[in-house]
């Protein structure tokens, strides 16, 4: 079977995936994914024999001179890759613009076809593209095209199968007249010559020679016919230089090429001068950007996102909670070794239950997000934040993870992927942690119980939040100014029309990511949560066990049984692996005023936030969830020591759930060092501040 | 005149690119060449970002960047 090799090219929000969708629909595919190259396979059989069409899908870019990491992925490929034709998927509605990147992929002189995308909404527009007269102007295959409702997609991969048999046309484009002279001057010269570069045409040579294309240099450097040709280069260069006033040939490029696609959309485009969609877009902007309204309006959609994310996920978070613990019983009642039974009940099952839990959360999440990309809203608000965010050296999209952070860290430092530059991304995930999530909520409340009176409870727990927020934009200041120095990103970003999004592309984005989650939850933070296990129950004090099971036998009153029960894991949880560390490391948290209780509940909390309640509880031998903690904190906690501790926790470093996700998203274990480092330095030098500065007024 | 000197609304064409080369780049990728046309759209909350219009494109710049665009006012308008 005869294999076809297709590069997927275009700027981004033409539908490209939305075409691969389409495609893949109509048959069998597989999908696999790797460095921002998605390359899917599909098998595609026509009436007289069968081929094997190999998609190649490229990030979106919006020409091939670009400098974003994913920009550049796209460039790469079509430079330095074996392949067999160029699928540039075009949008019609916006067909001049789209013409910038067509006309630079036509100069890699590869066999090529277009697919003007959104056939559908261009009618609407009023917008009638002659398609044989851009065939013949563009000298490639034009197919019209809606994948949204599935149209023309037979077409095209007859279109496909076609060029992919048949000889490539060579380059037809028309440049300027100033342009035109120079190229006929070379390629006069090249065919007297005799010369040949490949399959190219001389005309292609000389158009390749005069843009500078670098391969073409690198590949006729040791080309004899190079000595003739540079003078002649350089007076053709000259003249143009000249008529452009600029020595910029990058410039120059551009500005044939706008004009190029001005003249050949002037003359294949009838009908509507302004698309409907765009004046339609630009009304919805009116509200939507409103100086006032603007943000008011994003305020609430972000509300209405968190809302739903945590109080719609809550609900099925209770039946999963509920068959977690109905499995773990089942489990539970078919293992008999106590040790064994442990690893797997309290370990294993506790520690990816937990994980799952969110799951809901997780999915309502993405599915709102994704509707904020693909509607075309999400570039809006970066429009609205960026100003203010930019001060702070993030970007205005950063808004986006940093508000997920209140609710859990997981989803956040996944959603600051929304973020394209790498510079951006990094500050924003340093900083998510700082967002106080929702399982340090327990921890607050327990505190501010303890030591504020009632009144002033709530304020205090805003405090809470506001203080982590402000700290969090003063450090994305401090990352961008003394350790990611990288220049500023520039802020040219467009913003596309607004579109509602097939429900087939919400699910595939809903899909991956879910599943993306949950090969998580059974990989690293399985291994995770074994550790975690292990540490609190290991090495196990035999004596101690039978000491105090006998006691507990001999015992009759119920309440001395279960004070007996909670004195025995205090005595297991200090002799433990966990245990020891805390006591290893109280030396280190005692200028924060910490004892070494205060060190472990904190080291417990690594594994998740919540566990730090339940270890206070063990280790001041009172039963979690009562008044009673509270009792036994005012009476061994200072004020000082209290606020101090609250400080910790609100910068300290994140579970272990979402120190495994941040890892995976920054990059590297080397991130997460630096993540450790950094955020155990800020809430130690926080914490050391305030309790110093508490214990002057107290 | 620079760009960010028009009014909310106003046209003009450009004249000239002062920018480094990442900046000028990206702008060259959207078609905003010497000779194209250019209009503002809109301001973005205390002018620290604005919206222009390129042929069918919409596109948000930071207005310090923005700076870098000259541009000559079509008149005839309001």
């Amino acid at each position: 079977m005869e294999r076809i090799k297709v590069v997927l090219a275009g700027q981004p929000n033409v539908g490209k995936s939305m075409l691969i969708n389409a495609l893949s629909g109509t048959t069998k595919g597989k999908v696999g994914n790797f460095s921002g190259v998605t390359v899917e396979k599909l098998e595609v059989c026509f009436t007289h024999h069968c081929h094997l069409i190999e998609l190649i899908d490229l990030p979106g870019t919006y020409s091939l001179d670009a400098y974003s990491k994913e920009e550049m992925v796209a460039k790469e490929y079509l430079l330095n890759e074996e392949y067999d034709l160029i699928l540039n998927v075009v949008d019609s509605t916006n067909l001049q613009r789209n013409l910038l990147l067509t006309l630079e992929l036509l100069e890699l002189n590869k066999k090529m076809i277009v697919a003007l995308n959104f056939a559908d909404e261009a009618k609407r527009d009023g917008v009638e593209i002659d398609i044989k007269q851009l065939q013949k102007l563009l000298g490639v295959r034009v197919v019209l095209i809606s994948a949204k409702e599935n149209r023309g997609i037979k077409e095209l991969l007859d279109a496909i199968h076609y060029v992919a048999e048949h000889k490539r046309e060579p380059n037809r484009i028309t440049y300027s007249d100033v342009f035109e002279e120079e190229i006929l001057k070379l390629e006069k010269f090249l065919n007297e010559k005799g010369f040949r570069y490949k399959d190219w045409s001389n005309r292609e040579v000389a158009i390749a020679l005069l843009f500078e294309n670098e391969k073409v240099y690198k590949d006729l450097h040791d080309n004899p016919i190079m000595i003739e040709l540079y003078p002649l280069i350089r007076d053709s260069l000259e003249h143009i230089y000249t008529h452009y006033e600029t020595k910029d040939i990058k410039e120059i490029k551009a500005s044939e090429h706008a004009a190029i696609a001005r003249g050949i959309v002037l003359e294949v485009v009838k009908g509507a001068k302004e698309p409907k969609s765009l004046t339609l877009t630009q009304k919805i902007d009116s509200i939507l950007l409103h100086k006032y309204l603007g943000i008011p309006i994003f305020l609430f959609f972000m509300w209405a996102l968190f809302q739903l994310t945590f109080k719609f996920g809550n609900i099925p978070m209770e039946y999963i909670k509920e068959a977690i613990d109905g499995f773990s019983n089942i489990v539970g009642g078919y293992i008999s070794n106590s040790e064994i039974r442990s690893l797997v009940v309290d370990g294993i099952i506790g520690g990816v239950g937990a994980v799952l839990l969110f799951l809901p959360n997780i999915i309502i999440l993405y599915l709102g997000i994704a509707l904020l990309e693909t509607t075309g809203y999400m570039s809006r608000v970066a429009f609205l934040l960026d100003g203010f965010f930019h001060k702070f050296g993030l970007h205005g999209k950063s808004f986006i993870p940093l508000v997920t952070g209140f609710g859990c860290s997981v989803p956040a430092y996944m959603a600051a992927r929304v973020l394209k530059s790498k510079t951006d991304r990094l500050i924003t995930l340093f900083i998510i942690g700082f967002m106080s999530c929702g399982a340090r909520l327990p921890i607050y409340v327990l505190f501010i119980g303890a030591f504020f009176p009632q009144e002033i409870a709530g304020n205090m727990l805003f405090l809470i939040y506001i203080f982590g927020a402000i700290v969090a934009l003063v450090m994305a200041k401090f990352l961008r100014v003394f350790i990611f120095k990288s220049e500023d990103e520039p802020f040219v970003m467009e913003m596309p029309k607004y579109r509602l999004p097939s429900l087939r592309l919400l699910w595939h984005s809903v899909y991956s990511n879910a599943k993306e989650y949950l090969k998580k939850a059974g990989t690293f933070i399985l291994a995770a949560a074994v550790l975690v296990w292990f540490a609190s129950n290991y090495p196990k004090d035999k004596e101690l066990d039978q000491t105090y099971l006998q006691k507990i036998e001999t015992t009759k009153s119920e309440k001395r049984k279960k004070e007996l029960e909670v004195e025995l894991k205090r005595a297991q949880l200090e002799n433990s692996y966990l245990g020891q560390i805390g006591k290893a490391t109280a030396p280190f948290f005692a200028p924060l005023g910490f004892d070494w209780k205060l060190s472990v509940a904190l080291i417990s909390g690594l594994g998740a936030k919540e566990i730090v309640v339940s270890t206070l509880g063990v280790l001041y031998s009172v039963e979690e969830s009562k008044s009673d903690l509270k009792e036994a904190l005012r009476k061994n906690l200072t004020l000082p020591v209290a606020m101090s501790f609250i400080v910790f926790v609100i910068f300290y470093l994140p579970c272990f759930a979402a120190s495994s996700m941040f890892t995976k998203e920054a990059g590297g274990v080397k991130y997460f060092i630096y993540l450790f480092l950094f955020t155990t330095a800020v809430a130690w030098i926080m914490s050391f501040l305030i309790f110093n500065l508490v214990k002057l007024f107290v | 005149m620079l760009l960010v000197d028009l009014k909310k609304g106003q046209r003009g064409i450009v004249k000239r690119i002062d920018a480094n080369s990442e900046l000028k780049q990206r702008l060259l990728s959207f078609g905003i060449v010497r000779g194209s046309e250019i209009e503002v759209v809109d301001y973005g909350i205390n002018r620290s970002t604005i919206e222009v219009r390129v042929g069918n494109t919409l596109l948000a710049l930071r207005y310090d960047e923005a700076k870098a665009i000259e541009v000559e006012r079509i008149d005839g308008e309001d």
